[in-house]
């Protein structure tokens, strides 16, 4: 009984999650209340979580599903954006007209199916993991069905994402056939100093699809195009939570029962990385559509997380933990900007819409501001920080080359993130924006503003829990 | 009084002021009272810091008022402290502010209350730069002075105000990055960041020529030397008058600054290995820019030409490695700060009269502006180096230092000194002297109060450090010394092992 303690927060959510369900069914016009009680239930949930963080590292179900440091932070880590997502969007939902009980359950089972692949220790519980978060994604993608744009990138996605499933299943049974089992702690007991053809190529199928959920180049395709036919609100969760859950499977799956074979998977994970990198920021500049702009933006900063684990230390381990963090919170910050840009019912996303918005919304555009420089990584501020584990890691084993090739991609993003500042700053001014924006907004939007310029005063705040984190 | 932490209080009194100022509502009569708070705030500082300079130990070879406080446990520890060098730039950059403040007046239209906000975070910052003992601490102050400075550029700027903060946040961010790589790199080495315990331990010889040059690339960019100073001339004329002055007068300091600390005190061999290159890129900025300056149409550019090649002379004579040397840069780099600042208010004070920086456009000014003649003679005066301003003190140790070193090296920056007098005073014939033929120009007005009040405070210390050096030399003299042994130290070190090798 014990051990059902651990998975209690998995279970709670899924009772909740049905019995929303049932009670969206029956009750009439009650998408308020389900997305309220879905707010609250994330809550209990984050509570629950915290609740487990003393727990030692124990295993469940067979060795495949384990509850530790890394698990215990990254859920929470998801839990908590989710949150912010939740908070920040039931006012967007309304105005654009897709505020049904479908939206916050599917949001609820996406989590759901994040946590279990974070905790997963074995293939099939990670793959399960994964479909149930794709799953949700999918009708989340293009749950605007009235929008041409939402129901092209639903398809997009879908076909896509199937794919990438496929080749990380191919993967996991090449694994599964040359290793004999497919749990990770049994793989890596199973004396694999000496490479094999088969599991080389079973890595290699695993980190294709796993590339492709975090959208690393050259995987990378879909999202654009999936990020700007979403609804905002989709996309800001596209952006953070299905990254943090593959982030921590990155981790669990490379460091667990490959950590032998670094020589093996090392190289391709810089290759990721710096293609990421350099992709992301050079893409970025010529794009005039926010939403598209943070796909792009995204990729590159998943080549910053990537790197960290290309380390094979804990120290890059943790580095990427803390980066894709300050991550979350700086695209929970821009995206709560971005569902301010409301005028007469319409959600304006494009970069010039920003132009002049310096004098109308002095404080929006000052949060503006500080989110870009701190995307852009420019001290003092909580992106500088993130980047600054990432190359203090990758410096510590003198990869120099990844480094100098990372920072010089800072530049040329630095660019784009100016020239968005630069049209709200020393632009023309242009009509204002509708200001009756929901309390839950403003407060996302000053939470991580604050986290973000603050930072610098107390940056052990997040490096102490994450220095729990002990992988190897 | 001991353990008041008066360099943490000088750092952050700005900033203080800046959040202040930020939460007082923006009402359009508020504004005046915005900039006396401002004003109050920077002249505290200033005071604040003159006494940092009284009671500062002018003869103790240490760090003094350090601050050591964990920051990132076992990473980075917040540690400031000054020395005779650091001391002088802290004064300069309180000095010069409240300065910049004043004069906001009526250069700055709209968004006054930003503009205040942006200056004085620059000047926490800039001072923290100075100020920090530790080279991540030093990078967060160097880097984060490029947000403030982008803003004052961009918003306030001239015509071309936006391809020119492009620029000049760009070349500095890339110079930096690389400066970054080489900090984590020293991390790795020995185990720490702190700048004093480096000093002790040194570096292997080895690796010193790349961390030297990563360095290199950001205070290249930064000071600026020949051929990365493109982006100065264009920030400086489309900077608004407060912005080129702290541009001109401070952040150039710092690479300068900068050389001194970090270059030689930890790259000794490097620096020694380098000293023909950098002998070299000083040479051409001194004449190239020189010769650049004497065919500029536009003020503003012409005085940032003139940086270029005056900074010029600051790293040649850092990079003699002799007492006199070093002395001499920090004096000219002080003197410069004043007498660069001097030169772009008062290029402001007629600018904003008659809207135009191009020199022909005027002429004859003195017949209608006789104050304003006056205290532009000792401005181009003190930038030409004439014996009696502080510019001579500085150009002449500096020259004597290179006449040890080298006699053609001497003789072809001597030959900058000549070209500085012909730009200046072609310069002050042009726009003051001759037939006064601009329409426009004969109902201008003479100085103002403010502008009284701006111009002489920077011309009573540029001819007071003429006649008197000694308060900045003694000041530095331990220090410098102090410095050179432990480079010299380390250079013998160096050279050791590498013999062995």
């Amino acid at each position: 009984m014990n051990n059902l303690n651990l998975i209690f927060p998995e279970i709670f959510i899924s009772l909740s999650l049905m019995t929303l369900l049932i009670l969206g069914v029956f009750k009439k016009n009650s998408a308020a209340l389900v997305y309220n009680l879905s707010i609250v239930t994330l809550l209990i949930l984050l509570a629950l979580i915290f609740n487990l963080t003393s727990a030692n590292e124990s295993y469940l179900f067979n060795q495949s599903y384990k509850i530790d440091a890394l698990s215990t932070f990254m859920k929470m880590l998801t839990v908590g954006s989710g949150i912010l997502v939740m908070f920040s969007s039931s006012k967007y939902l309304k105005f654009i007209k897709i505020f049904k009980i479908e939206y916050p359950i599917l949001i609820l089972s996406a989590i759901l199916g994040m946590m279990v692949m974070i905790s997963s220790n074995d293939l099939i519980v990670f793959y399960l993991g994964l479909e149930i978060q794709a799953m949700s994604l999918y009708v989340l993608t293009s749950f605007n069905r009235e929008n041409i744009f939402s129901t092209e990138s639903g398809i997009k996605f879908f076909v896509l994402s199937a794919l990438s499933s496929g080749l990380l299943l191919y993967g996991c049974s090449l694994i599964y056939g040359f290793s004999g089992t497919t749990n990770f702690n049994l793989i890596s007991e199973n004396n694999l100093f000496e490479a094999k053809y088969g599991i080389t190529f079973g890595i290699v199928f695993i980190l294709v699809g796993l590339s492709f959920k975090i959208s690393a180049v050259p995987f990378h395709m879909w999202a654009p195009d999936v990020y700007q036919g979403s609804p905002t609100s989709v996309t800001l969760f596209f952006a953070i939570l299905p990254k943090i859950a593959a982030l921590a499977v990155f981790i669990r799956f490379l460091y667990v029962p490959f950590v032998n074979l670094i020589d093996q998977w090392q190289p391709i994970i810089i290759f990721l990385s710096i293609a990421s990198m350099v992709f992301g920021s050079v893409a970025a500049i010529g794009q005039k559509n926010l939403k598209r702009l943070a796909a792009y933006s995204s990729i590159g900063h998943m080549g910053y997380a990537l790197a960290g684990l290309a380390v094979g230390t804990n120290t890059g381990i943790q580095s990427s933990i803390v980066y894709i963090t300050i991550y979350a919170v700086m695209n929970v910050a821009l995206f709560s900007c971005l569902l301010m840009m409301r005028r007469n019912e319409y959600y304006y996303e494009n970069i010039e819409d920003l132009s002049g918005l310096s004098k109308n919304h002095p404080i929006l555009s000052f949060s503006l501001l500080i989110i870009l420089f701190s995307l852009a990584g420019i001290p003092p501020l909580a992106g500088f920080f993130a980047k600054f584990y990432i190359f203090l890691a990758v410096i510590e084993k003198s990869m120099y080359w990844l480094a100098i090739i990372g920072l010089l991609s800072t530049v040329v993003a630095a660019f784009y993130y100016l020239r968005i500042i630069k049209v709200i700053y020393f632009d023309q001014l242009k009509e204002k924006y509708d200001t009756n924006h929901q309390i839950g907004l403003k407060v996302t939007l000053l939470i991580s503003t604050i986290f973000i310029l603050l930072y610098f005063i107390y940056p052990s705040v997040l490096t102490n829990i994450v220095l729990g984190i002990n992988i190897i | 009084m001991i353990n008041f932490p008066i360099l943490s209080s000088i750092i952050l009194l700005p900033s203080i002021g800046a959040f202040f100022i930020f939460f007082v509502k923006a009402n359009k009569s508020k504004y005046q009272s915005n900039k006396y708070v401002a004003l109050f705030i920077s002249l505290a500082n200033f005071l604040l810091s003159l006494y940092l300079w009284y009671i500062f130990d002018k003869t103790s070879t240490d760090f003094q008022f350090v601050e050591n406080r964990e920051w990132i446990p076992g990473l980075i520890n917040y540690k400031v402290g000054v020395d005779g060098i650091s001391i002088l730039f802290i004064i300069l950059t309180t000095f010069i502010t409240p300065l910049c403040v004043i004069s906001v007046n009526s250069t700055i239209e709209n968004r006054l209350k930003d503009f205040l906000i942006a200056i004085l975070l620059m000047e926490t910052l800039m001072i923290g730069v100075f100020c920090s003992l530790d080279l991540i601490i030093f990078y967060l102050f160097f880097e984060g002075g490029l947000i403030p400075m982008f803003l004052i550029i961009g918003i306030w700027g001239g015509q071309r105000r936006v391809y020119s903060a492009f620029k000049f946040f760009l070349y500095t961010l890339l110079g930096s990055v690389l400066m970054l790589i080489a900090i984590i790199s020293i991390y790795w080495m020995t185990g720490t960041t702190d700048v004093e315990k480096l000093y002790e331990i040194g570096l292997e010889t080895k690796y010193q020529n790349l961390l030297w040059l990563a360095f290199f690339s950001s205070f290249a960019v930064k000071t600026p030397m020949w051929p990365v100073h493109t982006w100065l001339p264009d920030a400086h004329v489309e900077a608004p008058t407060a912005g080129s002055v702290l541009l001109a007068a401070i952040l150039l300091k710092m690479a300068g600054y900068g050389f001194i600390r970090f270059s030689l005190g930890l790259f000794p061999s490097a620096s020694d290995y380098f000293i023909p290159l950098i002998f070299l890129l000083s040479l051409i900025a001194i004449i190239y820019t020189s010769l650049v300056a004497l065919m500029q149409e536009d003020m503003k550019k012409l005085i940032a030409y003139s940086s270029v090649a005056h900074m010029g002379f600051v790293t040649l004579g850092i990079f003699t490695m002799t007492q006199q040397g070093i002395s001499g840069s920090i004096f000219q780099m002080i003197s410069h700060g004043l007498v660069s600042a001097a030169l772009f208010f008062s290029v402001g004070v007629i600018y904003e009269r008659m809207h135009t920086r191009l020199i022909n456009h005027y002429g004859g000014i003195v017949s209608v502006m006789p104050k304003y003649s006056i205290v532009l003679m000792i401005f181009v005066l003190g930038a030409i180096g004439l014996p009696g301003t502080s510019g001579f003190i500085g150009e002449f140790l500096i020259l004597l230092s290179a006449f040890q070193k080298s006699f053609l090296v001497a003789a072809i920056a001597s030959f900058g000194v000549i070209l500085a007098a012909a730009y200046m005073l072609w310069l002050y014939k042009r726009v003051i002297f001759g037939k006064l033929i601009n329409e426009n120009l004969k109902n201008i007005l003479d100085l103002k109060k403010s502008e009284i009040i701006i111009l002489w405070s920077l011309a009573i210390p540029i001819i007071f450090f003429g006649f008197y050096p000694d308060p900045l030399i003694s000041t530095t003299e331990v220090s410098i010394n102090n410095l050179l042994k432990i480079y010299n130290s380390n250079l013998e070190v160096n050279l050791t092992n590498s013999s062995y090798e």
